[in-house]
């Protein structure tokens, strides 16, 4: 009896290692079949994801120093000169009801966007342009915002559609049906494979914030330099596109970096910190999004080791620890304030004014210089909201923003 | 009682009788003392491949950041051993970290009350489930269930899925902090302590009638009733413990990450991956609590051995899978060998506890004094 439990003890210690070595061995190839694996600890041997396109990357980079068309003071409506929309069939009196088919607000950026576009929307209501806005909200489902969209489509009585993707290839088919009923429709954040919007709003981009990002890490760190990547979740091309050009930067700089996806959740990213300081020293951390960026710190803090260089994100969070802790950073920005400027595109096509074909809106980090002006902009503001909200000039500021009021 | 040996006590005992070296040996071939080998190995694989993890500060800082995980694990043992599953745990966990979160903010003097009341909000939600159990008879598989998601749908309500930001640093030490200046480990981390009084109160209590009576219900519910027992009760206060571990769980995530809608998702597995690496039987009636604690850490040893090992975050879920399906089949062969081979020993064992239960009296009197 005692050895054949023993046996059963030998049994499952020698499965647990088998399955440790399985694992081992498969991971090249995952790497090679998905591309979003991590490098490990093989600097310079990337190949090319699937994610990384070069002529975008190229594009993307010129961008981020290219001269904007408006008011800086207005930076939701300013845009990249280019291929203009004529929408002088839309002009048209009266109020018109606008449909939101929303991805989700499952996020604390998506939520601020949320509210922001809201306290728009009671703009345009007063001022007679949009009678009201039907939202439907997908909870980051591609077939609820399919369904959402066709609804939209046979019984919603819209006047203009306003989509913001869940994900790229699924929804595209859906906003083509929307772009048949000859209405106007408005597209912004993640992209869709079709240019038969009226327009397409999204900051400059992914691969602006891995250069970005990725470039201020590189020029802080030497050579050999270990980073960590914390990343949210594969699959998203806005997030995708962050990390192949950062990737590619790092493997060109010779820099070590190792990428997780953390599900933004807290405890992940302080194991993660935690077992990567067991094993060694950690100069740099590179996020896809500021989600958990105060963990990350806090892991360093808790070991007590060296602050690394960081790349965050402009959520108060990040830049409230950024300027207690004194660490040399960066916030890298995802435009929040693109939430206005659907509904003032509507606006304008209704107005029969012309419009961006691509509306390619600003970027902007936010470097140590202006971390003070941001947080004293921004005095007030949760934890969960974002510096560049770009909402100070609507009626509801600060309460709604401060009180997360989401309708 | 029947006796063949001198000292009063239950026939159960005579394994006992051995000598120290043997029974030592004797517990370390049950599922339950093998998975303390397994998660020595693991240790040692983890020192191998990263050295500085064997240091006295590494170990200790491994032990707080896992005292989590080990907490619930505790908790869900109750629920196992008593013949029941409870899935609501991890969405215990993630309302617990977003009440600390919402309600305690950054005022100092709130942090007792809210303590309190996330206390008495997790006993309540294990007699919910315990009672819709044991008295409505719906099976705990679905009544946690149903917990588990009508929790998640509130969080979710109540945050929109997004964090607002964490609770004052005073209650975020209890997760975070430690005794500093210790000799040998520079710090304790309090959740080091916490799981240690935990660990300790788990192991009296199963050693009372309660545990007794527990453990005799996930084995045969029906015997348990015959003895008087009320099962129904017992089973409940199961529930409660488990709801309450997950309730300490998100005390000290709060603490040691923050607060996140993500934290404690997956908990219920992950607690139940380790019950049953712990060697504990589904079903019930078999199993040992401070085994159940060290699957936790066996299973944490692993991710992190795998982690180290340059191996992806992402084959966790495979891990895990695989080890729920190998260590119950692991335990189960076992145990069946255990009761055909050891026929005669256990058979006498029968034979006598049989006999005793006749005398209703002694049916409460063996747990409470036998040991």
């Amino acid at each position: 009896m005692r050895t054949k439990g023993i046996r059963t003890a030998v049994t499952l210690a020698a499965a647990s290692s088998l399955l440790a070595l399985t694992a081992c061995t498969t991971d090249p190839s995952v790497t090679e079949d998905t591309g979003t694996a991590s490098e490990g600890a093989s600097p310079g041997a990337t190949e090319q994801t699937e994610w990384f396109d070069q002529a975008l990357y190229d594009e993307q980079n010129e961008q981020r120093t290219a001269t904007f068309e408006g008011s800086p003071d207005e930076p939701w409506l300013q845009y990249i000169a280019g291929d203009m929309t004529d929408t002088s069939k839309f002009a048209s009196e009266g109020g018109h009801k606008v449909c939101f088919a929303n991805a989700s607000i499952s996020n604390p950026w998506r939520q601020t966007g949320w509210i922001t576009m809201n306290e728009q929307l009671k703009v345009l209501q007063d001022e007679g342009v949009v009678s009201e806005m039907e939202t439907r909200d997908a909870k980051d489902n591609d077939n609820t915002q399919i369904a959402d969209i066709d609804y939209f489509i046979n019984e919603g009585n819209c006047d203009a559609f306003i989509i913001s993707p869940n994900s790229t290839a699924a929804l595209t088919p859906a906003v083509e049906r929307a772009c048949e009923t000859g209405k106007p429709v408005v597209v912004f954040d993640r992209g869709v494979e079709t240019d038969c919007a009226t327009t397409f709003i999204h900051p400059i981009g992914g691969f602006a914030w891995g250069i970005d990002s990725a470039n201020f890490l590189t020029e802080r760190l030497q050579e050999g330099d270990k980073v960590v990547a914390l990343r949210i979740l594969p699959g998203v091309d806005v997030l995708e596109q962050r990390w192949a050009a950062a990737e590619k930067i790092f493997a060109e700089k010779g820099i070590e970096a190792t990428d997780y996806f953390t599900n933004a959740d807290p405890t992940e990213i302080k194991k993660i910190i935690s077992d990567e300081l067991a094993t060694g020293d950690v100069q740099g951390v590179w996020m896809d999004a500021g989600d958990g960026a105060v963990a990350a710190i806090e892991a360093f803090e808790d070991a007590g080791k060296d602050l690394p260089v960081m790349t965050g994100e402009d959520e108060l969070s990040f830049l409230r620890k950024w300027k207690e802790t004194g660490i040399d950073a960066l916030a890298p920005v995802y435009s929040n304030f693109q939430w206005r400027t659907p509904l003032l595109a509507v606006q304008k096509i209704f107005a029969g004014e012309e419009v961006p074909a691509e509306w390619v809106l600003p970027q902007q980090p936010i470097p140590a210089e202006e971390l003070d002006d941001w947080l004293e902009r921004n005095d007030g503001m949760p934890d969960g909201h974002y510096a560049k909200f770009g909402g100070e000039d609507l009626p509801g500021y600060p309460d709604v923003w401060q009180q997360r009021q989401m309708p | 009682m029947s006796r063949t040996m001198p000292p009063a006590g239950a026939a159960v005992l005579e394994q006992n009788r051995a000598g120290a070296g043997e029974r030592f040996l004797r517990g370390l071939a049950t599922p339950g003392g093998a998975v303390f080998l397994l998660l020595v190995a693991l240790l040692a694989a983890i020192i191998v491949a990263n050295p500085s993890f064997g240091e006295p500060e590494s170990l200790i800082r491994f032990i707080g950041r896992t005292a989590p995980i080990a907490i619930a694990a505790i908790g869900q043992y109750f629920v196992i051993v008593a013949g029941e599953f409870d899935l609501s745990m991890g969405s215990v966990v993630t309302m617990q970290v977003i009440v600390a979160g919402n309600l305690i903010g950054d005022d100092d003097a709130k942090v007792l009350p809210v303590l309190l009341l996330m206390l008495v909000l997790g006993a309540l939600i294990g007699l919910i489930n315990g009672l819709v159990t044991t008295l409505l008879k719906v099976p705990s598989f679905i009544v946690t269930l149903g917990m588990m998601l009508a929790l998640f749908g509130l969080v979710m309500f109540w945050t929109g899925g997004a964090a607002q930001g964490n609770p004052a640093d005073s209650f975020r030490q209890i997760g975070r902090g430690g005794i500093q200046d210790v000799p040998v480990f520079g710090v304790i981390p309090y959740p080091v302590i916490i799981l240690a009084v935990a660990a300790a109160l788990g192991f009296w209590l199963m050693r009372r009638p309660y545990g007794r009576t527990l453990i005799a219900a996930g084995d045969n519910s029906a015997a348990a009733a015959l003895t008087g027992a009320r099962v129904w009760w017992v089973r409940t206060r199961a529930f409660m413990l488990s709801s309450l571990a997950a309730t300490v769980s998100g005390i000290l995530l709060v603490g040691y990450a923050g607060v996140h809608p993500s934290v404690g998702r997956g908990y219920e597995f992950t607690a139940i991956t380790a019950v049953v690496l712990g060697g504990v039987v589904l079903g019930g009636g078999r199993g040992w609590l401070l085994s159940a604690a060290a699957g936790a850490f066996a299973l944490e040893s692993l991710f992190t051995l795998l982690n180290f090992l340059g191996v992806e975050s992402t084959w966790r879920d495979t891990v895990q899978g695989v080890i729920i399906i190998v260590a119950v089949a692991a335990a189960a062969r076992s145990w069946q060998r255990r009761r055909r081979g050891s026929a005669l020993p256990a058979r006498a064992e029968q034979h006598r506890i049989t006999a005793t239960s006749a005398k209703p009296a002694e049916g409460t009197e063996q747990g409470g004094n036998g040991y």
